[in-house]
């Protein structure tokens, strides 16, 4: 299925879920956040959370500034 | 600890906040932190990249700052409050700078945008430290929204032009019973120190730091600065006089 990560498109195997999509990003363990189509998802529920196709996935972090 | 800054229920020594925007690399923003003193400062959400990682995160935790994100390029209080979400996620803090503007040109706040953040995010548990225009009726409203201080701009971001008018910020701090943090505007040190002669808790600044020639130089220039309002606030100023007054005996 497709899913749209921080904008791109990726193809990704069906059932996976944002912790399949933080591997495949190669995210760090602290320091990043996940929205998935526009809501928070916590911490503790990444590796349940099951993306649905054509989800929107924000990966974000903290950048310099302000 | 001598005179601390106190916001919420935390205590800080430093009453210089820095930003981390501007920098040309981390090493040059490393030297200015640690010239600065400061033990707050604040960083941006964004997208995540392979090329960027966490490495200001990583130089914060290092140096003993706390982080303190901010809502930076968000225009409407729905962005700003999923963006203050994300990073509470993200960076394990509830404190929050809420930054929300009208348009790239000014980067000043929109009010009735930032009113309505606030109270969402006061209402979900957030420290609130909200960026706002200079006015005094707006900052009374934040802080009636419960925020833990109020922010207002000298000038515009990234303008150097210093505090425009200085009696709104005397107003804003003569009402105000959370601390009034002097954002954006700072050009140089002179700024930072009048910011504190009006009576400010303290000041919050980057550009003027991070894009001077020597950066290093002059986070300790503003570290001085602030230290030397802050006591000169506390001294209790001469009045202005119109005619002169001598200072030598006359016989």
């Amino acid at each position: 299925m497709l899913v749209v990560v921080n904008g791109t498109e990726r193809e990704l195997a069906d059932g996976a879920t944002v912790a399949d999509v933080l591997a495949a990003l190669d995210a760090p363990p602290r320091g990043i956040a996940v929205a998935l189509n526009g809501e928070v998802v916590p911490r503790v529920d990444w590796s349940d959370t099951v993306l649905p196709p054509g989800g929107a996935v924000e990966v974000l972090t903290a950048v310099q500034g302000g | 600890m001598d005179d601390p800054l106190v916001i919420a229920d935390r205590e800080f020594g430093s009453r210089l906040i820095m930003g981390t925007g501007g920098a040309a690399n981390l090493a040059v923003l490393e030297r200015a932190l640690l010239a600065a003193g400061t033990q707050l400062t604040t960083v941006a959400m964004r997208r995540m990249d392979a090329v960027g990682g966490t490495g200001v995160l990583d130089l914060l935790r290092r140096l003993g700052i706390e982080a303190l994100p901010n809502t930076a390029g968000c225009r409407t209080a729905a962005e700003a409050v999923l963006t203050a979400r994300l990073a509470r996620e993200a960076l394990e803090t509830n404190w929050v700078k809420l930054e929300v503007v009208a348009d790239d040109r000014t980067l000043l706040p929109d009010s009735v945008e930032l009113l309505d953040a606030a109270q969402q995010l006061v209402d979900d548990g957030f420290v609130v430290l909200p960026y706002t225009n200079d006015d005094p009726v707006l900052a009374l409203r934040l802080e009636e929204a419960g925020c833990a201080a109020v922010m207002p701009l000298g000038s515009p971001i990234g303008t150097g032009l210093g505090i425009r008018n200085p009696h709104n910020i005397e107003l804003i701090v003569s009402r105000a019973t959370v601390p009034v943090i002097l954002d954006a505007g700072i050009g140089t040190a002179s700024d930072a120190a009048r910011a504190m002669e009006l009576g400010c808790s303290a000041v919050l600044l980057a550009t003027a730091v991070t894009r001077a020639q020597d950066p290093e130089r002059m986070a300790a220039a503003m570290r001085s600065a602030v230290d030397a309002g802050r006591s000169a606030l506390l001294a209790g100023r001469i009045p202005q006089r119109f005619w002169a007054q001598a200072s030598s005996p006359a016989r």
